[in-house]
């Protein structure tokens, strides 16, 4: 142990290998040396393969003709459009069975969750099996099964299954009667469009009237009124046949008419959903649990109603806890959607692969693949963000 | 007021109720789970029905059955699975001394895998790929288990070298099975012939032993309060994060290479294990961090006091309890490694799944019979994926650690 | 040691907390073998003054030399300080990880290098000390505010520290464990050692304090034996603050 009187200490001029500033600086220094010295490295690299294989990094190819066919497009397509036009065609599709799929698996996701919940021992099981199946299989062999097992067993389309509907289930597609609007269909949609819109504004402003006044403003019958009373309006003045239904029909091989759900937008849509669903059910499931069974019991006591129970104190406090996660999986099954791949559903991985193939342009078709999803993903981030930052609130 | 004496009988607590009674409170407590359990129990008890006689009379195994070699090795030279076996048995020779030292869960997992093997070994069935030769290499593993138990509970072998084991017995296999050039006993296989279930541990285990120190430091880059390493860190997670596996593994396939010196050449299984481990670990990163953010500052503090600088306080201090708070997260992380295997098989790699539809594939008479392949796949990925769920729960509740669902 | 120079110097100590002027120039002098106690209203800087002396806050201004090293940024003089003082927490900060011994014999094993024998015999020897040997193969979530508390202060003795420090070590604890754990600190005082200690437990001072200090506002506004702080507080304040925890 040095001895030091105070009248040296001033001048002791600290080692600077012992220095705590020092070492903190160089530190940062060095770091961020090494990390740009790799960095330039491998794109140096980089730059250096791409030379050598003339590599185009550019993307102009974008505007160039794509020269492949893409199957069953939900956009107008044709190869002599160009690549850019493709992978609209892609996006589209990822877009369309991410969304959907969303949809299917949040619904059916908080009913199984609630038949997990139930009472009904028979119930429960039945949900406990759908979730530990799903959960513990991987999604890609659910998606095989699906596509390879189940659609790949359907009878030729002159001896299609056929379900209530009618829809007609067949090797090549799926083919559903789709209501198709009339000439006098619009000013069906347009007046039930106002019914919405004023049964919402109704709703909430009447609601909050009664929060307010405390006087009884039936806001609930009167927003259901006004929905019905426009639903009628719209449904009479259009003649009383806004809608046709479009009902498929065998013309030599193939359906005509209908909707058309082709054998690997069902199979990747059903796999989505189904998997998705059981990871929603045990989040949402969580969620409900979550909520003390204090707070049922005191908002009992004061008197609320079953319902008021549910909607004012359980669901409040579940939806915080379940919103993240469940944000979280809905992305999942974004991503997820990239596995069309393997059974040719041309999303927009599978897209670019074909345009890697075709024109060689690995780079620039990456990039704007991981452009793709990561601008998905850190806009759900961001909203994410917010929301949390919105609702919390300190737990004692 | 006077007290009363109770009168009655002894009480006794509730007892468990009959059979009668739970189906009463279970299946009919009310009107509407009445009608539910009148509706379901008969769909119920025929899609059991059905799939019954579908498994034991319908079906076809023999696209399963004519290849156990197949989906457990791939291609893997015939004459040179005694390497597998090798690997195999140090393998369980570990896990028993594993279980001899501590016991515990590893006793449940080295008697079923003994087990397990030696069912295989004895079962009463012909099969060209069953000689006598394998039946008695396969049974012997249990015996080699129970040595390496003697061996564990009975001497005193210190615990860290059964842990150097564990490190060492995977990378000498992986050695093993790759060979050398220019060796005669032990010749170059090409990881193209690797196949099967071989393919599907070796992602797998490689993955999650790879994966997880690679997301503690990148946890710890991200809360680094230098701002180039944390900046790096946090670009890295969150851009793997936001695209597919799929993507990744491709671009580890395709564009890797681009990155490196033009010379270098690495082998496709190479790229599959790192693109896996790559994605891995960028999501075993953000739950360790929140791990490490459950550590009350406190804890610093009072190791600082104590005199332990930053590495011993990290070691000792925060990543014992960190890792503690988030174990659930990062085992169900390392399940979900497991299943995500499975998606090599678009880069052409076959591992379990690969081998089946290779095999369906191969034959017009095998496209018939994919559905009891894919069955028997689905089976054998649900089994292990539950086992290792299962021991993730109990081994949670050893700890003591709560999980939220 | 020259008995003559204090072992804890402190000369014209100021600490900031970004605007927030948390020490405004702090002189103490405490001597081996001395009992301090420091008391005040929260915020007046007690907690903050007490940790920079083990550098857990960095001061900016000032001079703090304890027994003969000069905290500086010298990371070398911060680790040989830190294993001269021992702390105890308000909040305890045991390990839960480990059981009370593994808490009590980790420092010395991996920072002064003893062997396990030794380091486990010096925590037996001190867990007698504290009063709970029996307690030295259960974790912390097991035992009491006071007895986790007790094993603080073993766990810091356990360094062999020649200064120890206290923050507030009983405003945590539950009014019947509190007894327990200053008996154990008088204890401690009364085998001579340096000790420095936050606290409101009055009748602790009055006990075995050398000397006391009010801080308020980031100074000291008063200093003197506890028989003078008690009979004639000089300063205004200092008897308001007196009057207010006296008489609860």
């Amino acid at each position: 142990m040095t001895y030091q009187s105070s009248q040296e200490t001033e001048k002791t001029v600290i080692p600077f290998y012992r220095d705590e500033r020092v070492l903190r600086f160089a530190a940062q220094i060095i770091s961020a040396v090494l990390i740009f010295a790799f960095l330039i490295w491998a794109v140096l690299n980089f730059l250096r393969a791409a030379d050598a294989r003339n590599m185009t990094l550019t993307f102009g190819f974008l505007k160039e003709a794509a020269g492949f066919p893409i199957s069953n497009p939900p956009i107008e397509y044709n190869p002599a459009m160009s690549f850019g036009r493709a992978f609209l065609v892609g996006l589209v599709n990822t877009l369309i069975v991410s969304g959907v799929g969303i949809v299917t698996a949040t619904i059916l996701g908080t009913l199984v969750a609630l038949a997990r919940l139930s009472s009904n021992w028979m119930l429960s099981r039945m949900a406990l099996v759908f979730i530990e199946f799903h959960r513990n299989i991987p999604l890609l062999v659910l998606l095989f099964i699906w596509y390879f097992v189940v659609f790949g067993f359907l009878p030729p389309e002159k001896e299609s299954l056929i379900w209530p509907g009618p829809i007609f289930i067949a090797r090549r597609g799926v083919y559903i009667s789709w209501p198709r609007l009339t000439e006098t269909g619009n000013i069906f949609i347009i007046l039930f469009g106002i019914g919405i819109l004023s049964a919402f504004i109704a709703f909430f402003i009447l609601r909050r009237i009664r929060q307010d006044t405390g006087k009884n403003t039936y806001f609930i019958p009167v927003s259901l009124g006004l929905l019905i009373v426009f639903f009628l309006a719209g449904w009479f003045l259009a003649g009383g046949s806004p809608f046709q239904i479009d009902t498929p029909y065998l013309k030599g091989f193939n359906f005509q008419g209908g909707m058309r759900l082709t054998p690997e937008f069902a199979g990747m849509y059903l796999s989505l959903s189904l998997y998705t669903a059981a990871f929603i059910a045990e989040v949402v499931r969580g969620g409900i649990q979550a909520v003390s069974k204090g707070q049922i019991e005191a908002a009992r006591a004061v008197g609320l109603t079953q319902y008021q129970v549910l909607s004012l104190i359980v669901m409040p406090q579940a939806l915080r806890i379940i919103i993240p996660p469940m944000i979280s999986q809905y992305l999942n099954l974004t991503k997820n959607s990239s596995l069309a791949l393997a059974i040719g559903f041309q999303e927009v991985f599978a897209v670019g692969k074909i345009a890697i193939n075709q024109a060689g342009r690995a780079v620039p078709v990456f990039a704007l693949i991981m452009l793709t999803y990561l601008s998905l993903s850190l806009l759900t981030s961001l909203i994410l963000n917010v929301y949390n930052r919105r609702i919390q609130f300190v737990v004692r | 007021m006077a007290i009363k004496e109770y009168e009655g009988d002894v009480i006794r607590p509730p007892q468990p109720p009959s059979f009668l009674k739970w189906i009463r409170e279970n299946l009919f407590s009310s009107v509407l789970n009445s009608i539910l359990t009148i509706v379901l129990l008969p769909v119920v008890l025929f899609l059991i029905y059905q799939v019954f006689i579908w498994v034991i009379l319908g079906a076809n195994w023999k696209a399963v059955t004519q290849f156990p070699m197949l989906f457990a090795v791939g291609q893997y030279p015939r004459d040179q699975l005694w390497r597998v076996g090798f690997i195999l048995s140090g393998l369980i020779f570990i896990l028993g001394v594993s279980w001899g030292r501590w016991g515990g869960l590893l006793r449940s997992i080295s008697l079923a895998a003994g087990g397990f093997l030696l069912v295989i070994a004895v079962l009463p069935v012909q099969h060209p790929s069953l000689t006598l030769n394998m039946r008695i290499y396969l049974g012997s593993n249990l015996l080699i288990a129970l040595i390496g138990y003697l061996i564990g509970n009975k001497t005193s072998i210190k615990g860290y070298l059964i842990i150097i084991a564990w490190i060492l017995i995977p990378i000498v296999g992986v050695v093993l099975l790759a060979g050398f050039k220019s060796s005669s006993m032990i010749p170059a296989v090409q990881t193209t012939l690797w196949g099967g279930l071989l393919v599907t541990f070796l992602l797998a285990a490689g993955g999650i032993v790879l994966s997880f120190p690679l997301g503690v430091a990148l946890a710890f880059g991200r809360r680094s309060s230098l701002p180039v390493v944390s900046a790096f860190s946090t670009v890295f997670i969150e851009v793997i994060r936001g695209v597919p596996l799929v993507t990744i593994l491709f671009m580890f396939s395709i564009i890797l290479s681009l990155f490196l010196p033009v010379e270098s050449r690495i082998d496709r299984l190479v790229r599959a294990l790192m693109a896996v481990t790559f994605f891995s670990a960028a999501y075993s990163a953000e739950n360790v961090r929140g791990g490490l953010q459950s550590v009350p500052q406190g804890q610093i503090e009072a190791a600082k006091a104590l005199g332990m600088g930053n590495f011993k306080t990290t070691i000792f201090i925060v990543l014992p309890q960190a890792l503690r708070a988030v174990l659930p997260a990062i085992v169900g992380q390392f399940i979900s490694l497991f299943k995500d295997t499975t998606l090599v098989v678009i880069i052409g790699i076959n591992d379990f799944l690969g081998i089946g539809r290779s095999i369906i594939n191969s034959d017009p008479e095998f496209v018939q019979l994919r559905t009891e392949v894919y069955i028997f796949m689905a089976l054998v990925y649900w089994i292990f994926s539950y086992l290792m769920s299962l021991g993730s729960r109990r081994i949670e509740s050893a700890l003591g650690v709560e999980s939220n669902l | 040691m020259n008995i003559s120079e204090p072992i804890i110097k402190c000369r014209g100590v100021h600490k900031w907390f970004g605007d927030f002027q948390a020490l405004k120039g702090i002189d103490i002098d405490v001597y081996e073998g001395e009992v301090i106690v420091i008391f005040g209203p929260s915020g007046s800087g007690k907690s903050t003054f007490i940790r920079t002396i083990n550098r857990l806050e960095e001061h900016q201004q000032g001079e703090i030399v304890v027994d003969g090293i000069e905290l500086t940024h010298d990371v070398r003089n911060i680790e040989l300080i830190r294993m001269e003082t021992g702390m105890v927490f308000q909040q305890f900060n045991l390990f839960p990880h480990l059981t009370v011994l593994q808490n009590i014999t980790l420092a010395p094993i991996w920072v002064r290098n003893w062997p396990r024998n030794k380091a486990e015999d010096k925590a037996i020897e001190l867990l007698n000390l504290v009063g709970i040997p029996e307690q030295a193969q259960k974790f912390p979530g097991n035992l009491s505010g006071g007895q986790q508390q007790r094993v603080a202060i073993a766990r810091a003795l356990a360094m062999e520290p020649k200064i120890m420090l206290f923050d507030e070590p009983t405003s945590a604890l539950d009014p019947e464990m509190i007894k327990e754990v200053l008996d154990t600190m008088i204890d401690l005082a009364k085998s001579g050692m340096t000790m420095i200690v936050v606290t409101h437990e009055m009748g602790f001072a009055r006990e075995v304090a050398d000397r006391m200090y009010f801080f308020d506002e980031g100074r000291i506004v008063e200093t003197g034996t506890p028989d003078e702080i008690y009979k004639e507080p000089k300063e205004d304040r200092t008897k308001l603050f007196l009057s207010q925890i006296l008489h609860h």
